[in-house]
């Protein structure tokens, strides 16, 4: 199984008024069942651009993605996202929000029992089994997230994608959760794709980093092997030779070699006649266009 | 329904019996309690002065104390109404007891009592009414808000419809949907009266508009994020719409609602002045036509009736919304 998860020649162009806007060119990568595999780059270089279309949230205008030898084309829950602000239902328990993953995805090959045991069992897998039953505005970030990957992992997916799933917390409960994240994985051995931008993550976790070059037509400008012994402990890889060297080399590639020229943010032109309804569907991608600048 | 912790106003006086810091319960009880009650009691002074300077055809403009004093004769004549009602009854059935008696094949009949309608009748009318034609109202509009909400090309194409239609006056209105009721609603033996079905009409076609409106507003605002949760966990239509677009409309869709209810009220009252329909529209028209020296009195306590109704129908959806609301924490008013 060399190539579990194949990203063969994917392009994308976003419609601009100016004509088409190629936010990715020709990206390809091979990744292994199991593997850990860190996009990294600035941002607006197209990383989540990347994520959505393993996803299936956006199709690739050149190029596909292929999973366990089935072409991608829409979303589904073999490739469960973990989102970065952790999109669960407000309306509903932590409980319910893995319960609707669930129900979907084995209501035809689960009993409701088995069901109740899987969720808990996933519930206690992230150590969220005591506030099962509490609404996201009762958690804290980390505990939300920790919910959303529960969720994610509930599916049972052939590939977990994480869209920079610690970004938005502090340094402290980020540290925490990429330890059980680590630990989950070592359980579990998922094949995970994940984005960040934070170098100290990327290594820690990574069987593989990703960098990519900056957008526009951003694509991949080195791949590092990251063969550093596991289970891995961030007190005793802080000084680790290894560790430090790819250290050094995520941070050249990022600060030299791609170092990020500041331009003017410009703002892509919204159809102020777009009625209210339109502006949820159009958000996302202007959300996207807006990274770029 | 509406739990005593919600009532504001209420918590001072709680407080105070629980001896919790008096004196900043009094403070409380201050803002809360007499500043509404000065604001009142001014509202009444102003008036009492300005009804004196106003004379007209029908002798004085009431001021606050006639409108009371009518305001209890009002009452009394439906006391009055249903006593004479029960009475009629009661005569008929002693009468048919007696000719069954001297006759025992007599089939007996009852006669239905045909006095006329009081002001609370009226009241009672109308209220049926406007809740009939906002339920209509509702029933259409909140799926159709949900489609166009969903649908970009379904919005831009009904917008155009809805934006023409939405500040049309319901008298406009109503002699098209009285001639069609008319046309369309015949029947021997009518369930309902067909003043009823044309006002209840007329308020649906009026109070369609915002509740379509928040509704697909609302719909088209949910997050992003959580669209793409349920396309990758490819939830079906009705479970998208149950579980992920009604929830993130609610709170829109209940400020549709309520505007609604609002304008549900407002027309009906005109439609049946207008449509001489039962109701309190006609109770207002009646007492103009009637020009006794008590009708302004007795206008002034239907104008202050359909306030407070106006106000208590908004409590009570502000009330429903809690209570659906999945978000207790969220500050209604």
């Amino acid at each position: 199984m060399s190539n579990y998860l194949d990203i063969s020649k994917i392009s994308i162009d976003f419609p601009t008024p100016e004509g088409p806007f190629r936010a990715l060119d020709e990206l390809s990568l091979r990744i292994k069942k199991g593997e850990f595999v860190s996009l990294i780059g600035h941002s607006g270089c197209g990383k989540s651009t990347v994520l959505n279309i393993l996803a299936g949230l956006l199709q690739a205008t050149e190029g596909g993605v292929a999973l366990d030898g089935k072409e991608v084309n829409e979303p589904g829950p073999d490739r469960a996202v973990v989102f970065q602000n952790h999109s669960l239902l407000p309306w509903l328990t932590a409980f319910e929000n893995v319960q609707l993953a669930v129900r979907q995805v084995f209501r035809d090959s689960m009993s409701k029992a088995e069901m109740r045991d899987w969720i808990q069992q996933n519930l206690k897998l992230v150590h969220m089994e005591h506030a099962m039953h509490k609404r996201p505005d009762e958690l804290s970030g980390g505990m939300k997230q920790r919910v959303g990957i529960a969720r994610a992992l509930a599916m049972r997916p052939k590939v977990l994608l994480m869209d920079e799933p610690f970004g938005a917390l502090d340094a402290l409960t980020r540290a925490h959760m990429q330890d059980s994240l680590m630990e989950i994985q070592r359980d579990l051995n998922n094949t995970v794709v994940m984005i960040t931008h934070d170098v100290d993550e990327a290594v820690l976790l990574s069987d593989r980093i990703v960098m990519m070059t900056n957008g526009p037509a951003a694509t991949i400008g080195e791949v590092l092997n990251i063969d550093l012994p596991r289970p891995r402990n961030r007190v005793t890889l802080a000084e680790n030779s290894d560790y430090n060297h790819f250290r050094q080399q995520v941070l050249s590639f990022l600060y030299e070699k791609q170092r990020k020229v500041v331009e003017i943010p410009r703002e892509p032109a919204v159809d102020e006649d777009e009625a209210a309804p339109a502006r949820g569907k159009v958000a996302g991608l202007v959300d996207r266009l807006g990274r770029r600048a | 329904m509406i739990s005593i912790s919600q009532q504001t106003w209420l918590q001072p006086w709680i407080k105070l019996a629980r001896g919790e810091r008096p004196s900043e319960q009094l403070r409380a009880l201050a803002k809360t309690l007499l500043v509404p009650l000065a604001g009142i009691a001014a509202f009444l002074l102003l008036w009492a002065v300005a009804a004196g300077q106003i004379n007209t055809s029908l002798g004085a403009f009431p001021g606050p104390l006639d409108v009371w004093q009518q305001g209890g004769a009002l009452l009394e004549e439906h006391a009055a109404e249903r006593r004479e009602e029960e009475a009629f009854y009661e005569r008929q059935r002693e009468r048919n007891a007696q000719r069954q008696a001297v006759d025992p094949s007599y089939q007996p009949r009852i006669f239905p009592y045909t006095g006329s309608a009081t002001f609370i009748d009226q009241i009672l009318t109308s209220l049926m009414t406007v809740t009939a034609g906002f339920v209509l109202a509702s029933l259409l509009a909140i799926p159709l808000g949900i489609l166009i909400g969903l649908s970009h090309t379904l919005y831009r194409a009904f917008n155009p419809v809805i934006q023409l239609l939405k500040p049309v006056s319901p008298l406009a209105w109503l002699p098209l949907v009285t001639m069609v009721v008319s046309a369309v609603y015949v029947s021997q033996d009518p369930l309902v009266p067909k003043s009823f079905i044309t006002s209840m009409v007329t308020v649906m076609l009026c109070c369609l508009w915002p509740t379509v409106i928040n509704t697909a507003v609302g719909v088209a605002g949910v997050d992003n994020d959580l669209n793409n949760v349920s396309r990758v966990l490819r939830l079906g239509w009705l479970t998208h719409v149950r579980t992920i677009v009604l929830p993130s409309a609610m709170p829109m869709m209940f400020a549709g609602l309520r505007t609604s209810l609002g304008i549900a009220w407002m027309v009906l009252i005109a439609a049946e002045m207008l449509a001489q329909s039962p109701g309190l529209g006609k109770f207002v028209w009646d007492q103009f036509q009637n020009g006794s020296s008590d009708s302004l009195s007795r206008i002034m306590v239907a104008v202050i009736t359909i306030g407070a109704i106006g106000f208590l129908l908004d409590r009570l959806m502000l009330a429903v919304q809690s209570l659906v609301s999945w978000d207790k924490s969220a500050d209604l008013r």
